[in-house]
């Protein structure tokens, strides 16, 4: 048995510990916000929060995880929350598959760094693809989501 | 006949997934055609396609036909709806049609739900606000011509008003009205104005239900090994290491399906979970019968073509006399262009949950075309088709790929093998490996040039796997469709010539993304770049002439290009650019224009190359594509288009050694990353003419225009894509 913690709440499951956690979350945990992208950590559909970390839950094995707090799309976080809200106001997604991973990476930018430049918000996204090619208006989303905070 | 009827009393509502009580309006398929209805005479037989239900509460149901893939349409065609019935968008709630003839085509793809459903939709909105404005008058005793409709509200002159839900009791029993008014187009509240996605929050929030994230009770994971080369077969499997894999259930062979969207066959792991499904295909121990197509190598097939478009082919359009424009030619340019094979990835992979019991079977699929879905599986299973239920979820991307319901038909083999609900879900090394890719394709162009810079006779001879070959095994020309794009080329010359050379297919050619427009838009705007250097002319002096004088183009097509329109876009483009004034040291532009899916597109990019690596800093997009719905959704798919077109150009190639592919994920099929974005400036022209495509026409124009500001820059011309190749990237 393993024990996961996810957006605060905790759930045993009993998987293989080498089960990547992309998978535990999807299919046993059930929430399937975090998807399935490319399985090898070049895509960043899978990103979660790991200890406020963005990482690649296709990469990580559950055993890796587990007593570590584990934050989904479907998890809140003040940041998260700004994001979205930037990320409706500027109409990102298009077909919205990527947009978890996008919004994950987001939001552990701004969780460290409240005024990133465009060369931060590069370096921070590098990882995530967008096949759709919304990549303009997600810097856009993350610039306005930064002004909106300074602004109180 | 009115097609459109209020069937908010009938008995059928039900079994359509409406609920009774409101007021519901329907029409049949006649909408679509100009051919009357061929009669509704039974309530049997009339087909309802689009629905319009207006609830008491005062929430609007609207059916949306077609895919949701990023396209937006399912704001878009319900937007229409809603404008011309003057309903308030808060109030509207989509839902999502299955695949069903009663729809119409449902097929999204080929950019054009919008240019055949926008009509139908605004009849739609029309009847609905005439009868509310009735029903009002009615309950007023007051005549109609006293009341108007605004923002889900009948008014009367008087100042008085209701809301549309209580109006609802009184419509349901009115007959639909024979005359109808339309909106002044100046009045359209959302029609080519910006609105919001009407699933832009699921997205945001993570709960959006792809068909990646369906699920069903006791459903399974399924998981397919397939043979390396194209059509080859299983000889003999060993599956002991894989039942080995905890959660792994059982492992299957399904036979090849020998249909253009049957499945490829192979063997089926079943898991309980997605992981043990991968990890269980891994460990399978196959021998192949690779077959025929284990002899494909992409290179030595790219040299083979290329030879077979440097001597002469079989003609496909012949005007003028171009050996004679040759034979007096001031100046000869000719040019071999090569593209690889592409493939759709998108981030979505292949998957579907299908759940067989008995003779019947439901199917939940991120799917382009429900309809051809559904006759797959009915003909699989052997059925008839109204015992298959093709349920379309939220698509992570389509392109072209998920048209083709290869993945639908493997589901639905391994639920009826396994008697359970099953989720098929491809790896994205399979979705790279066992694509309908986008063809490879070389294309020899020569043109005369007289003393004055005119272009006096051009020839485009090109070879490629035809997606005929796909349906027709055995074509081995390129087909009439591929040939039109190149024969339809815009420019105002006397003699032209097209040719096909012989080009057999070794892979399952598909559609993707603009289609056969990424060679011809290709070829044609960096030739015709060539041609504007050879004259010593400015490239957008020269194209301007080159397309010449504003006429109307006759083609097969119905609908005719025009090439006013053409001249504007790129125009439009140049002075968006500042086309002329100096750049900052080291930066060029190039350019491009090209018609496609009946709208003109043109994009300047702008370019530097830093340690001789291209980077695109911006890109001047303009549209024309008639009437506008959404402008938003059309800035963000001229937006996409941009990315999507760097992709190819920097990144795309496709390779088959022994037939089989050599590339397996976004490792080694690279896309554009947000380091490498341009600033993308999207102008869409106003216009009353019809709508036409969107989702397409913004691909093909990027890469040429990229190849042309390297050509300034550098004065180096690159013939071949992709970028990468050369180590330009
Ligand atoms: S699925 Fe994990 S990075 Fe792509
Ligand atoms: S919105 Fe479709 S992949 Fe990003």
């Amino acid at each position: 048995m393993i024990t996961l913690q996810i957006n605060g709440e905790k759930h045993k499951i009993d998987v293989a510990p080498e089960m990547p956690l992309l998978w535990a979350i999807r299919d046993i945990v059930g929430l399937t916000g975090t998807k399935y992208g490319c399985g090898i950590g070049v895509c960043g559909s899978c990103k979660v929060l790991l200890d406020n970390s963005p990482v690649q839950s296709c990469l990580i094995p559950v055993s890796a995880a587990e007593g570590k707090n584990i934050v989904t799309i479907e998890g809140v976080s003040e940041n998260l929350q700004l994001l979205q809200a930037s990320w409706l106001a500027l109409n990102v997604p298009q077909c919205g598959f990527c947009q978890p991973g996008q919004l994950i990476a987001a939001t552990a930018l701004l969780d460290k760094n409240s005024d990133p430049t465009d060369d931060e918000i590069n370096e921070a996204m590098i990882g995530n693809i967008c096949r759709c090619g919304t990549y303009q208006r997600i810097k856009s989303a993350i610039h306005r989501t930064v002004e909106l905070k300074k602004q109180g | 006949m009115n097609p459109i009827r209020n069937i908010s009393r009938r008995t059928f509502v039900k079994s359509v997934g409406l609920a009774s009580g409101g007021l519901i309006l329907a029409c049949n398929t006649s909408v679509f055609s100009d051919k009357e209805s061929a009669g509704d005479k039974e309530l049997a037989s009339f087909n309802p396609n689009l629905f319009v239900q207006l609830n008491a509460d005062g929430s609007l149901i609207l059916i949306a036909s077609r895919s949701e893939m990023g396209n937006g349409v399912r704001t878009s065609l319900t937007s229409v709806i809603a404008d011309e019935m003057d309903a308030d968008w808060t109030k509207v709630i989509v839902k999502q049609a299955v695949g069903d003839v009663k729809y119409g085509d449902q097929n999204t793809d080929g950019s054009r739900s919008v240019r055949y459903l926008f009509e139908p939709m605004r009849k739609m909105g029309a009847m609905a606000r005439a009868m509310l404005i009735t029903a009002a008058a009615q309950s007023w005793k007051v005549s109609v011509t006293e009341c108007t409709a605004e923002n889900h509200h009948v008014l009367h002159k008087s100042g008085k008003k209701i809301a549309y839900g209580d109006l609802v009791e009184i419509a349901k029993n009115l007959e639909v009205p024979t005359e109808l008014t339309y909106k002044n187009p100046k009045e359209f509240k959302y029609i080519g104005k910006k609105l919001r996605g009407v699933d832009v929050e699921e997205y945001a929030n993570g709960s959006a239900i792809f068909g990646l994230d369906k699920r069903l009770p006791n459903m399974k994971f399924a998981a397919m090994q397939r043979c390396p080369v194209t059509f080859g077969t299983v000889k003999s499997f060993d599956k002991t290491a894989a039942l080995k894999i905890p959660g792994v259930i059982d492992v299957i062979e399904i036979p090849r399906m020998e249909k253009p969207f049957g499945t490829l066959g192979g063997i089926a792991v079943i898991a309980s979970n997605t992981w043990a499904a991968f990890k269980g295909k891994e460990a399978l121990k196959i021998e192949w019968n690779y077959g025929d197509n284990a002899t494909y190598d992409s290179e030595k097939y790219m040299k083979l073509i290329t030879e077979n478009v440097h001597k002469q082919g079989k003609v496909g359009k012949d005007v003028g006399n171009v050996n004679k424009a040759f034979k007096n030619a001031h100046k000869i340019v000719e040019s071999t262009y090569q593209l690889p094979h592409l493939a759709h990835a998108p981030m979505e992979v292949p998957n579907a949950v299908a759940w067989v019991q008995g003779d019947s079977c439901e199917v939940w699929a991120p799917t382009q075309d429900p309809q051809t879905a559904r006759k797959e599986v009915s003909d699989y299973l052997g059925t008839p088709e109204e015992k298959v239920t093709i349920n379309v979820t939220f698509l992570g991307g389509g392109f072209g790929r998920k048209s083709k319901p290869d993945y639908v038909v493997e589901a639905v083999a391994i639920s009826k093998a396994m008697n359970m609900p099953i989720q098929v879900v491809w790896t994205r090394e399979d979705d790279i490996k066992h694509g309908y890719y986008h063809t490879v394709s070389s294309q020899y162009l020569k043109a005369s040039l007289d003393k004055q810079g005119n272009v006096t006779g051009w020839l485009n001879r090109f070879a490629l796997p035809s997606i005929a070959s796909t349906f027709s095994p055995g074509v081995d020309y390129p087909a009439g469709f591929e040939i039109s794009s190149a024969a339809n080329v815009p420019f105002d010359i006397k003699n032209m010539k097209v040719e096909v050379g012989q080009s057999p297919a070794y892979v399952r050619i598909g559609w993707l993304r603009s289609v056969i427009n990424i060679p011809h838009g290709f070829s044609q705007n960096v030739f015709a770049d060539e041609l504007a250097v050879a004259a010593g002319k400015d490239p957008l002096e020269f194209r301007l002439n080159l397309i010449g004088k504003d006429r109307i183009e006759e083609t097969e097509d119905p609908i005719k290009y025009d090439t006013a329109r053409l001249k504007n876009v790129l125009k439009l483009a140049a002075k968006n650019a500042n086309w002329g004034k100096p750049l900052p040291e080291g930066h060029a532009y190039g350019l491009s224009v090209h018609y496609s899916f009946y709208s003109y597109v043109a994009s300047i990019v702008e370019i530097s190359m830093p340690n001789n690596k291209v980077k695109v800093h911006n890109v001047f997009t303009v549209i024309d594509c008639g009437q506008t719905v959404n402008r938003d959704t059309i800035k963000a798919q001229m937006e996409g288009a941009a990315i999507f077109g760097m992709s190819l150009a920097f990144y795309g190639k496709i390779t088959a050694k022994n037939g089989a592919i050599e590339q397996s994920n976004y490792s080694d099929y690279k896309m554009i990353r947000m380091n490498e974005i341009p600033k993308v400036h999207v102008e869409i022209v106003e216009s009353a003419e019809n709508p036409t495509g969107v989702g397409e026409p913004g691909v093909p124009v990027i890469a040429p225009a990229i190849v042309n500001a390297i050509f300034k820059l550098t004065g180096k011309r690159y013939y071949n894509l992709p970028l990468s190749d050369y180590g330009l990237v």
